[in-house]
């Protein structure tokens, strides 16, 4: 059925379609509407899920933990200073091998108190073993929580993932949306160590430096696996419902001798940037990412590169920038920009590629030395 | 690509007037985002909320900057904000007034939208709504269909005054 949606709404109609048996969460800006929405399912009998309206977001999460251990599908959605707050359940899940899905609407973290847009809530979970994924329109948010449920509860991987949308600039945007009928398209889900009282067992229990190790590398050699996984769901979703997004968008990328690498919404943004630039003669093109964990394997060589991080690591860089240095020896020009939800439009965007300088790192609106 | 700004305070519906848009435009086949730009919710103080129609998908998230159209739903709003900063030359206005308000190198349009929707009793928690009624005007300037505005509506709406409220507004706005 084609509609149109925010982006809250987009992921609530996308959970009712994967019926979670357990939903628990709690409200915060600019998420609240996907709980609200999702609590109005279940109150009108649209959704016959347990919705758990807990106390704080560290037991959103720990009840999540407890339902998907008895072998149950479960969700929860956060934001900011809710997702840090969670931080400590959120390790627990991975590491507890729980297919939890859960959306984040990106927002910035306090001081000072600021509720728009940025990239560093989620970046500091991202060591977690979560998957992490990140959208940049209402479609690919509705389409993203449905194939995340999927790839989630694949038997190569069973680690949850964070679905991330920008506050606000999609949290709160109304864009078309073609919601689908997804027949089997998502399996019933099966937790191989689903805890059974007719077989009593025990689970996170003390693990000593002769095992601990194993369970990590276990972690890891999912993550890998998850690669196939997800490109094996990006092409059957395409099949069924004829829409792909792959671990990054490529726009006007194969002849491009400069591109500008960016996420979420500034990565849509991107693309009309690329636009001025051709008309002007200039070889550019963008670049996408999606998927933040496990990380794209990129084909970056020979081209100039211009990343835009809507994040920071203090005494580090740009989390993005950073890593493509790490991954794939270039040596991008870094942007930080958007953070706390600063205005950055297709024109700044252009005005980071023409005056790029690769090498170097430049703050957006920000006078002076970095 | 037609863009629109619309300036109101909180809660007077600002954003809903842009979501209501933005569906009608949908339901005419075109293109359509609305994007509110939300402080901190605070009842009464001005609010902006944009509205993008095209015929081609959208990938535009930043603020408008040079709208097609101004839409103001609380013209005290005009005395703390600059409403018509970056308005396109030969741009468009439309007030909820009962006078139209001449501004030199563009089209200005006023219809009152407050005393339509009190006419109708279309009041909650003592507040006339404006999102409805400014359908019916933005229909008539061409924006968006008629048909369109009024399925809009019935599509948010179940009370049927909202739809009135448009087709009082049609009626009433001379273009």
């Amino acid at each position: 059925m084609l509609t149109v949606a925010t982006g809250n709404k987009a992921v609530a109609a996308a959970v009712r379609e994967l019926r979670p048996a357990v939903i628990a969460a709690y409200p915060i800006t600019p998420q609240t509407e996907i709980v609200e929405q999702i609590a109005e399912y279940v109150t009108s009998s649209e959704l016959d899920s347990r919705y758990i309206p807990v106390e704080s977001e560290h037991s959103a999460m720990a009840a999540c933990i407890g339902a998907s251990a008895t072998g149950f599908r479960t969700f929860t959605a956060t934001s900011s200073q809710g997702l840090l707050y969670m931080h400590e359940m959120v390790n627990w899940a991975a590491g507890a091998r729980l297919p939890i899905v859960m959306a984040n609407v990106n927002r910035s973290l306090a001081p000072g108190w600021n509720i728009w847009a940025e990239h560093t809530d989620a970046f500091q979970e991202r060591d977690t073993g979560w998957l992490q994924v990140y959208v940049s329109t209402v479609q690919e948010a509705y389409d993203t929580t449905i194939m995340a449920f999927r790839i989630a509860e694949h038997q190569d991987v069973l680690l949850p993932v964070m679905v991330n949308l920008d506050g606000f600039l999609l949290s709160h945007s109304m864009q078309s949306l073609e919601t689908i009928s997804l027949g089997n398209f998502v399996p019933p889900i099966q937790l191989p160590h689903a805890i059974d009282t007719a077989n009593p067992a025990g689970y996170g229990m003390l693990t000593g430096p002769d095992d601990y190790f194993k369970f990590r590398w276990d972690i890891e050699r999912s993550m890998r696996q998850s690669v196939k996984v997800i490109d094996e769901t990006e092409r059957e979703f395409a099949r069924r419902f004829g829409r792909k997004y792959g671990v990054a968008e490529a726009y006007r990328y194969q002849d491009a001798d400069v591109v500008v690498i960016a996420m979420g919404t500034l990565g849509k943004e991107a693309e009309v940037a690329v636009d001025i630039l051709r008309k002007e003669g200039m070889k550019a093109g963008s670049l996408r990412i999606r998927w933040l964990r496990p990380f794209p394997i990129l084909d970056l060589a020979g081209r100039d590169l211009v990343v835009i991080d809507r994040d920071y690591s203090f005494g580090f860089g740009g989390v993005i920038a950073e890593s493509m240095k790490a991954k794939f020896r270039v040596d991008p020009y870094s942007v930080i920009a958007g953070l706390g939800g600063q205005e950055v439009t297709y024109d700044d965007i252009a005005g980071f590629i023409r005056d790029r300088k690769p090498g170097e790192e430049h703050w957006f609106g920000v006078n002076g030395n970095v | 690509m037609y863009e629109i700004r619309i300036h109101s305070r909180g809660g007077e519906g600002g954003v809903t007037a842009a979501r209501l848009l933005a569906l009608a435009a949908f339901r005419d086949g075109k293109y359509a985002t609305a994007c509110p730009f939300y402080g901190a919710e605070r009842r009464g103080a001005p609010v902006v909320s944009y509205v993008r129609i095209d015929d081609h998908p959208i990938r535009v998230y930043s603020q408008i900057r040079n709208p097609d159209l101004v839409v103001v739903l609380d013209t005290s709003v005009m005395n703390v904000v600059d409403v018509f900063h970056g308005l396109k030359p030969g741009g468009t206005i439309l007030l909820n007034a009962t006078k139209v308000r001449n501004v030199p190198g563009h089209r200005s349009y006023a219809v009152d939208l407050t005393g339509i929707a009190l006419s109708l009793n279309l009041v909650v928690a003592g507040s006339p709504i404006l999102d409805t009624p400014v359908l019916g005007a933005l229909a008539k300037m061409g924006i968006i269909t008629v048909d369109s505005a009024k399925r809009a509506i019935a599509e948010m709406f179940s009370d049927e005054r909202n739809v009135k409220a448009a087709e009082a507004t049609y009626q009433e706005l001379v273009v």
